[in-house]
């Protein structure tokens, strides 16, 4: 088990050194760089650029070198926690991020739990009253969740919102705490802002979970197993408790790995439309406006996070589930 | 004809007596009744066996006792239990406490498939103990020690250590031990077995159907037998029931039904199987016997005219010949520390040579593991062997090496080589009709044009008995027995010299089987192939086969025409094999104390002469008239006689 861990972790090395290149590579693309289009935003608008420190800014970041040798100090750079700068923000990469990072885990997180704890009950209802009334109901309203886009959704509950209760439900806390440092009254805010994207974001996932679970739950109640398990006297809620449900996890457990970039990442065009302080807004604005390094850094740390979350999941898995813990591969 | 009862023995009280079953299913149209008004008895402390092919009904009925049929099946009838006190057990609400209390303590059951049984996640003691924990609270001390003891008791060698394993990790044979522990665990007065046996190599059913009958005698246990085998019935069971289409036509004492079975069912699946002794070659007599025109008419079709050689010339020819053929498998890594032990890889088959004449049934016998399939694999290329050769000759004298076949030679083996596989489920497309599954190695070796294809996939479905008609139709909508008679017409489509049927009627019922048999048999006959065929039952091998060659752990022990083999086996191995079949006779009780002598010990308990270590191999050594056995080549052949064998 310890060396099928040490070979796991052996093997992202050249998996995220693969991803670093591909990253650089994409964020490279686009012709000219952040100061090109950052001077010709300024002539636009007639105002006179600092060529100055441009040319000082262009120095330090090596703009000039070969592209393998920015790369070189890019890679180096975020090896010694270095992220870079942002251009657009004037400000290192980690302060840009700061405080935003940690609302996004925490809207995410949020969000996982509440899918995890609708999605469960109503998958194994489901799977347990199969072709019921109840089943047929959950399965329309599943369906629905699955088939809005979470924008849509956001949209209308704003809407709704402002029109019967004069609310404006836009951004993760009020308005005055904006920009604040965080207090008792701000987490307060927080907290009370918290349940609408909780809700708009988890949606469809709650609905899709279920979807899955009710499958994979479904399969392992026809298996032979449960029949054995019913025949020894177990009673019916136990059974499906302690046998089929425990099998069915393993779908959740493999799910982790994507899980754990969504966390970051987090529901991005949802965010925009309701004004979340979370970071999807922010690498959508970094792309667009080519500010390289927190674009380039922020793709790094989800393929770094993908990474690591598959990393979990096959480490939780077996620890889960002897047969991939035992059987091992085949030689 | 209506049912036909014996008369029985008279007893106090019957442990369980079922009257006037039903069962149904509610399709989409109406319902089907699987079990139509069903009624048997069980004594305590005997054995009654419940007989039928898949589809007659029993497993529902044994399911229906419990009250673990599926749970759209409506049930009628009644089933008393009686235990002291007569309770029917269908007026019992479903899943209730009071059914509950009765299934695992009362009842215990045990079911076909060993492998999926448990579960795979939770450790054999965990789910023996359970079972125990629910009927019998008592401390996790006393507990652990009651399912060691009860481990111990059904076989399993070091219960200490087996209590901490995963199913996955137990042979089928130990989890079938370990199903049976945890089903007499409690003291049951009932055991319902459904198929215990079927999914399980002869030797080890043998050791499986002593361990039912000493627990049966020793916990004065009453068992119902649920199964499609008369050899395991004739050699278990004191009453059999017979059940068809959901109905009980016969039943009664074993020795009388055995011995003058009235119903013409019976009658008809009795003639169906295979047996040994001298009416072994007499052609079997199946329910339903497909006509052997179409398989003239595909003759006719396919082989050339005029025979290619007077057929003595081509009989001496070997068509394939094997030598000193090899394969490994490395073994899975099963260590949880840094640095791995690396185990010896596990030399699957090991140094096989033998040769298939032109025109001849070579029967391949052998257990699971055996190596018996691998050889088969190879034969067809669809693993490269490690070292060896096997050579595939043609009639004008030219040889084409298989291992080693590229280009046009690759295709022209693939043409004159096929398989017919165990599984009639898996083994066909579900998504192709039968029509496009027959027709597409034709479309791929571009043989005729659309119309040609189509003539002849007309002519193979006349030839398997089922009619062009069906073409269109998807594999689904056909039962097991068609399915495989759909995959042998897949491999008859080339027109191949040489087929390798790998386990090809294991999986079929007896009535089922014995069509197939012939089938097999007629074309080899009309359409002059060459068949490599592997089996675990020797009665079949016995039936269709020519010369039969025996495996053991990756190795040819025996090879003998088969009257010799059946008659006078040599190899204590191939004895082994041939006491473990259980004959559907009851004056032949199986010897069940040899077959059950575990097989590591086996070895040790073999004649010298037959035993072999790293510095002292044995050798095929030939015993007169192609009888080949492997032993130690210094050893005296006398001592064969000694141990009351060959010549």
């Amino acid at each position: 088990m310890l060396r099928y861990i040490l070979a796991r972790i052996a093997m992202m090395v050249p998996t995220l050194f693969v991803i670093s290149v591909l990253v650089f590579t994409i964020i490279q693309l686009p012709p000219g760089d952040y100061f090109e289009s950052y001077v010709q935003e300024l002539q636009m608008l007639g105002e006179p650029a600092d060529l100055q420190e441009i040319a000082l800014l262009k120095e330090h970041y090596h703009f000039d070198d070969p592209m393998p040798l920015q790369y070189l100090h890019w890679v180096t750079g975020m090896l010694h926690g270095d992220f870079g700068y942002s251009f657009e923000y004037r400000m290192p990469v980690r302060e840009v991020v700061g405080d935003r990072l940690w609302l996004t885990i925490m809207v995410s997180t949020v969000t996982i739990v509440f899918t995890w704890l609708l999605a469960f009950p109503i998958g194994v209802y489901s799977a347990t009253h199969q072709y019921s009334w109840g089943d047929y109901g959950l399965t329309l309203l599943g369906l629905i969740g699955l088939a809005i886009p979470n924008f849509m959704l956001a949209i209308i509950l704003m809407y709704f919102a402002n029109v019967w209760f004069g609310l404006s439900i836009g951004h993760l806390m009020d308005v005055k705490y904006l920009n604040q440092p965080m207090s008792w009254d701000k987490l307060h805010s927080i907290l009370a802002h918290l349940w609408i994207p909780v809700v708009i974001i988890g949606t469809a996932g709650t609905a899709g979970m279920a979807r899955r679970l009710r499958a994979n739950l479904l399969d392992e109640l026809g298996k032979q197993y449960v029949t054995t398990a019913r025949a020894k006297g177990l009673s019916p809620g136990r059974v499906v408790a302690k046998y089929p449900l425990r099998l069915a996890l393993n779908f959740f457990v493999a799910d982790i790995g994507s899980v754990l970039p969504q966390i970051i990442s987090g529901a991005e065009i949802t965010a925009i439309i309701l004004s979340l302080e979370t970071t999807g807004p922010m690498l959508i604005r970094a792309l667009q406006c080519q500010d390289m390094y927190l674009a380039g850094s922020f793709l790094m740390f989800l393929a770094f996070l993908t990474v690591i979350g598959v990393l979990v999941s096959d480490i939780a898995l077996s620890l889960l589930d002897p047969r991939v813990r035992l059987q091992g591969r085949r030689g | 004809m209506p049912p036909s009862t014996r008369p029985l023995p008279d007893t106090a009280r019957d442990l369980l007596r079922i009257d006037g079953l039903r069962v149904s299913f509610p399709l989409l149209q109406g319902e089907v009744e699987a079990v139509r008004g069903a009624s048997l008895r069980v004594r305590p402390g005997k054995i009654t066996a419940l007989v039928g092919e898949s589809g007659s009904g029993k497993s529902v009925t044994g399911q229906a006792i419990l009250g673990l049929q599926p749970a759209n099946a409506r049930v009628s009838g009644k089933v008393w239990l009686d235990t002291g006190a007569p309770v029917d057990l269908l007026t019992l609400p479903h899943d209730g406490r009071a059914i509950r209390a009765i299934r695992g303590a009362q009842i215990g059951m045990i079911f076909q498939e060993p492998m999926t049984s448990f579960s795979p996640v939770h450790t054999i003691g965990n789910q023996i103990s359970e079972a125990l924990r629910l009927h019998q609270p008592m401390p996790p001390r006393a507990l652990r020690a009651r399912c060691e003891e009860m481990l111990g008791r059904v076989g399993l060698p070091d219960p200490r250590r087996i209590y901490d394993m995963y199913p996955f990790e137990l042979s089928g044979g130990m989890r079938q031990r370990a199903m049976i522990a945890m089903a007499v665990i409690c003291g049951p007065a009932l055991l319902i077995a459904d198929e215990p046996t079927t999914a399980l190599d002869v030797t080890i059913q043998a050791q499986i159907l002593g361990l039912i009958r000493d627990l049966q005698r020793e916990f004065d246990l009453a068992v119902l037998l649920i199964t499609h085998d008369l050899g395991v019935v004739a050699n278990l069971a004191d009453e059999v029931v017979v059940m068809h289409h959901g109905q009980v036509l016969e039943s009664g004492p074993t020795e009388a039904i055995f011995a003058d079975p009235r119903h013409e069912y019976l009658r008809g699946l009795m003639n169906a199987v295979p047996v040994f002794g001298a009416r072994a070659r007499d052609r079997l007599k199946p329910l339903r016997e497909v006509p052997a025109e179409g398989i003239r008419a595909l003759a006719a079709m396919s082989v050339p005219a005029a025979p290619a050689a007077p057929a003595s010339a081509t009989q001496a020819r070997p068509l394939i010949t094997v030598s000193g053929l090899s394969k490994s498998f490395l073994p899975r890594n099963r260590s949880w520390g840094l640095f791995a032990r690396s185990e010896p890889p596990l030399r699957a088959v090991d140094d096989v040579s033998f040769e298939i004449r032109r025109g001849e049934c070579l029967g391949l016998v052998g257990e699971s593991g055996s190596g018996k399939t691998t050889v088969g694999k190879m034969l067809v290329r669809a693993f490269a062997p490690d070292a060896g050769q096997i050579l595939l000759h043609d009639s004008a004298g030219g040889v084409l090496d298989v291992p080693g076949a590229a280009g046009d030679e690759l295709t022209a083996l693939r043409q004159r080589v096929q398989m017919i596989f165990q599984d009639p489920m898996s083994s066909l497309s579900p998504r192709m009709t039968v029509g496009q599954i027959l027709s597409e190695p034709l479309d791929i070796h571009a043989r005729g044009t659309r119309a040609e294809r189509d003539r002849m996939v007309a002519a193979l479905l006349r030839a398997i008995g089922l009619g062009p008609a069906v073409a269109a139709r998807y594999p689904h909508s056909f039962s097991g027995g068609q399915r495989q008679r759909i995959g042998i017409a897949r491999a008859l489509a080339l027109g191949p010299e040489f087929i390798v049927c790998d386990e090809a009627v294991s999986a079929l019922d007896m009535s089922v089987q014995a069509q197939i048999l012939n089938l097999l048999k007629d074309l080899q006959k009309e359409l002059q192939l060459t068949y490599l065929f592997i089996s675990h039952n020797l009665a079949v091998v016995n039936y269709l086969a020519d010369r039969i060659a025996v495996m053991w752990r990756g190795r040819l022990v025996e090879l003998a025409p088969r009257e010799a083999l059946m008659s006078a086996p040599a190899h204590p191995y191939t004895r082994a094999l041939l006491a473990a079949v259980p004959h559907p006779d009851p004056h032949h009780p199986l010897d069940i104390a040899a077959a059950c002598m575990p097989a590591t010990q086996a070895e040790s308990a073999w004649p010298a002469a037959f035993r072999e270590s790293a510095e002292a191999p044995g050798e095929l050594v030939d015993l007169g008239d192609g009888h080949l056995v492997r032993m130690q080549p210094m050893a005296d052949r006398r001592d064969l006689d000694g141990t009351g064998g060959a010549r």
